[in-house]
């Protein structure tokens, strides 16, 4: 009995860990696609980036971590931002396909330049000392590494909703993906909205990208490999909302861990089903707007 | 005089928002009968409605006596209701000719055919092309609509009604937008539709109204506010005041 | 010149659609070191129509056809390794049955979505599928796929041998009559519907066509000529391995489509030649600027060229002729 429970806790915290890490770098997603209605495949790049702009920032250069996290995220929203600016922008009325073929074009781009410059093997992990190890919780060891990063989403989760409820950044957001035209006709500039907003959701991939480098590993082919999840996330939780997403990545981090664990024959079978019931369910999503 | 078209106590809301309350309505075979308020009144929220286009909150739409609304707008085209959008709604990549001819060719039954090429089907290019002649665009029938002016594509719009045969037509703002000798030829063209088809339309251009309609229901606020021949309905007060304001006499 | 069909179209078959065909034979004969390069090449001309169907034609956005590809692939290698069933045209027809019933059982569930819903869907479903063929190795050889697939000899007489000449025969033969049925489909009344689905749903509803139901039609077809393609995949190579299935050949397929245009029939010509030739050529010297080179080209179609190759060859045609495009 104690060992089903043990298990359990064990489940339920790996589950939860992988959960704040996809929804760290699916918020982002979520945020852009129902502000701007663009249908993004290719965030994943933008987490991809984040976690080989870690590695090489500690390895290549020998920063110590925070650092390293800091420039990965500042990075990777520079790089968006230029992306944006440039390319995105051109397409915002194009309709879906062009939106979907473009954003595929930018992962082939993507995946080629890192198997170019770190090859194909998966990078490895480097933790800081102090993140090493275990530390002791209620009498149980939990690996160092996994609390961290349940507590350094949870702050960073807080800190956004926080900023999207109480700014008027936040407000302007709310505003613009509820009703674009209108939000525009009272004055608000939507291109710079949608820009600022783009930049923070990717810099906040690539962030959790380099966060979540030792749960989701950081390889040349992992766009193509994650994608599934990130949309799924999105699309189940519910366009342009933010809480719908947080449920959603628990849910798919729990229930994917507890299936690696429990029943490891079927691999993610479950989740997809899972999708495809929810979806059929409620077509916006858990929390979404409209379908 | 049969109803063909009817609605009792029909209701919409949006959550706490309101914007249709228990109308009562009433078409009768070969009406020409218009619907006017002001704007925001809830006038294409109804003929959505009455379409399906939007599912009613509650109680009931009747097509010829039958209950219809729980069923689908195409189901509801098949049994003979047909309308015009206020915005064109057209196909307009597509010549003037394969827009009419798809609703033909749905009324027909024969545009679920996968064998026969489509322009084999000399039927329905004769059909659409007479359609096009009663409306004076039989020379566009080639044209694609996107290179049409606007008032052409708003009779283009009516075309594709007309050629599903309707009993039933709900016209939204065929004069919308439309410059004032177009609109000429749109009122012409109304008067020369078939007497037995009950029609139905919205418009806020007061003149094409009057010239046109036997009876008229003013919405206002989801509700209706009164009903009535146009010499009624202008001189009825309460009419005046929701479309002017409080009166000063003049 | 773009094949979109309807009530004003001529269906005659112009005399520049044979070409394909001939030149097809004159390869046959001349370059027969590269017949299992022109098999390939036969085959996803013929999954590319199936995805031009839905999406050229109908507007129905996937990343997800790879399931019936993949499924139809597996079928017939299944029923070659396992089962006992070689006869390839039966193998064939059990395939496309299979992929017809995934078809219209995904189908009738899923085309009530639309947009990012109904993207998603498709993507788990064939990623469902891959993780199927993944875990279940003792049927599908998992992760080192299923060799070892029978084929018997067509009609008894014509081997599948190394040299790849009754392969070729055999995949252009299948992709003549497939390409037959998609263009007497596109010229059809219901092909006019379609069309007209793709360029106004809402108008669609309002002359009372039943639109939901003209999608799964078409939907379950294209579904049906995909798993056709997957098995004549498996037939040839008398291998198939997972790569049939997922996202990556459901966004290699969209590249192709893309690249040669899409809506017009003939880009699922020009596309997967053009591509496959060009990936034979240049992806074995240099992979990694190959898949470069692909994403650069596909944001520089979508920003500029948004017809593909055809749509550049009509836009030259007209400024030549002197018209308007």
């Amino acid at each position: 009995m104690a060992e089903i429970l043990s298990s359990i806790v064990s489940v339920a915290f790996h589950g939860a860990a992988y959960g704040m890490i996809l929804y760290v770098i699916s918020v982002g997603l979520s945020v852009t696609m129902g502000l701007m209605g663009f249908t993004n495949l290719a965030h994943g790049v933008f987490a991809m980036a984040g976690g080989y702009i870690l590695s090489s920032a500690m390895t290549g250069f020998g920063y110590p971590f925070p650092l390293a996290l800091v420039i990965a995220f500042l990075l990777v929203a520079a790089g968006s931002i230029f992306l944006e600016r440039l390319l995105y922008a051109r397409l915002y009325g194009s309709g879906e396909l062009a939106q979907v073929l473009f954003t595929i074009g930018l992962i082939f781009i993507a995946v080629a330049i890192a198997r170019l410059i770190y090859g194909t093997q998966a990078q490895p992990v480097y933790l800081p000392d102090y993140l090493k190890g275990q530390v002791q919780l209620l009498g149980r060891d939990f690996p160092t590494y996994r609390v961290f990063l349940i507590v350094f989403s949870a702050v960073m989760i807080a800190a956004l909703w926080f900023g999207v409820e109480r700014t008027r950044w936040g407000a302007m957001v709310r505003a613009a993906v509820d009703n674009r035209a209108m939000a525009q006709s009272i004055g608000i500039n939507t291109k710079r909205l949608f820009t600022l907003t783009f930049a923070l959701g990717s810099g906040l991939a690539g962030l959790g990208g380099a966060l979540g480098a030792e749960i989701i590993s950081v390889q040349p082919t992992y766009p193509f490999e994650q994608l599934v999840y990130f949309l799924i996330v999105v699309a189940v939780g519910g366009l342009g909302s933010l809480r719908g997403p947080f449920v959603a990545a628990l849910l798919i981090g729990v229930t994917d861990t507890a299936c690696k664990y429990w029943v490891p024959q079927f691999g993610a079978f479950f989740i997809y089903v899972a999708t495809i019931a929810i979806l059929l369910w409620r077509p916006g999503g858990l929390f979404g707007r409209r379908a | 005089m049969s109803t063909v078209l009817e609605t009792r106590a029909l209701c919409k809301t949006f959550g706490a928002l309101t914007v249709a309350a228990n109308i009562d309505f009433r078409l009768e075979a070969g009406a020409r009968h218009a619907l006017i308020g002001p704007n925001g009144a809830g006038k294409t929220t109804f003929v959505n409605m009455l379409t399906g286009w939007l599912p009613a909150s509650s109680r009931r739409v009747l097509l010829e006596g039958g209950d219809v609304t729980s069923l689908s707008q195409s189901a509801r085209v098949k049994r003979g209701l047909g309308r015009t959008f206020q915005i064109n709604t057209l196909f307009r990549d597509l010549s003037v000719l394969d827009n009419v001819a798809r609703g033909v060719a749905e009324r027909r039954g024969i545009a679920g055919r996968m064998w026969r090429p489509a322009s084999s089907y000399g039927e329905i290019r004769d059909e659409s092309l007479d359609l096009l002649a009663t409306l004076g665009l039989a020379d566009d029938a080639r044209q694609r609509v996107v290179d049409l002016p606007y008032g052409k594509q708003r009779l283009v719009e009516i075309a594709i009604a007309l050629g599903l045969k309707p009993k039933v037509l709900l016209l939204d703002e065929p004069a919308a937008g439309v410059p004032s000798v177009d609109a000429e030829r749109i009122l012409q063209v109304l008067g020369t539709l078939p007497a037995d088809i009950a029609i139905l339309i919205i418009e806020h251009d007061m003149d094409l109204v009057f010239r046109f309609a036997q009876r008229i229901t003013v919405l206002v606020q989801g509700e209706v506010l009164m009903e009535g021949t146009p010499s009624e309905i202008a001189a009825d007060r309460r009419v005046h005041q929701v479309y002017l304001g409080e009166q000063r006499h003049a | 010149m773009t094949h979109s069909g309807g009530y004003g179209a001529d269906p005659r078959i112009h005399w520049l659609e044979w070409l394909p065909w001939l030149a097809a034979i004159v390869c046959f004969f001349l370059v027969p070191e590269y017949l299992s390069l022109g098999a390939r090449i036969l085959i996803y001309i013929l999954f590319a129509l199936s995805l031009d169907l839905i999406l050229g034609y109908a507007g129905i956005i996937t990343l997800g056809h790879s399931a019936f590809f993949g499924l139809g692939a597996y079928v017939a290698g299944i029923l070659g390794a396992h089962v006992g069933i070689t006869d390839p045209l039966l193998q064939m027809a059990i395939a496309a049955l299979a992929a017809a019933i995934l078809g219209i059982a995904t189908g009738a569930v899923i085309l009530r979505t639309r947009g990012l819903t109904l993207l998603m869907l498709t993507l788990a479903i064939t990623s469902v599928c891959l993780e199927i063929a993944n875990k279940a190795t003792t049927i599908t050889g998992g992760a080192d796929g299923l060799s070892g697939v029978v084929v018997a000899p067509v009609f008894g007489q014509f081997r599948f041998d190394l040299f790849g000449k009754t392969a070729f025969v055999y995949c252009l033969v299948m992709l003549f009559i497939g390409w037959w049925l998609v263009r007497r489909l596109i010229y059809s009344p219901f092909g006019a519907t379609l069309t007209g689905i793709r360029e106004n749903t809402a108008r669609m509803h309002a002359v009372g066509a039943p639109v939901y139901w003209r999608l799964v039609s078409v939907y379950t077809l294209s579904a049906t000529i995909a798993g056709t393609a997957g098995a004549l995949l498996t037939q040839t190579n008398q291998f198939v391995g997972l790569n049939v299935l997922g996202f990556e050949p459901s966004g290699e397929l969209l590249v192709m489509l893309i690249l040669g245009g899409v809506g017009r029939l003939y880009g699922a010509f020009v596309g997967p030649i053009v591509y496959l030739i060009a990936q034979d050529f240049l992806a074995k010297q240099w992979p990694e600027y190959w898949y470069f080179g692909i994403g650069v080209l596909l944001v520089v179609i979508v920003m500029f060229a948004r017809g593909g190759l055809l749509g550049i060859v009509d836009l030259v045609v007209a400024k030549v002729q002197g018209k308007r495009p």
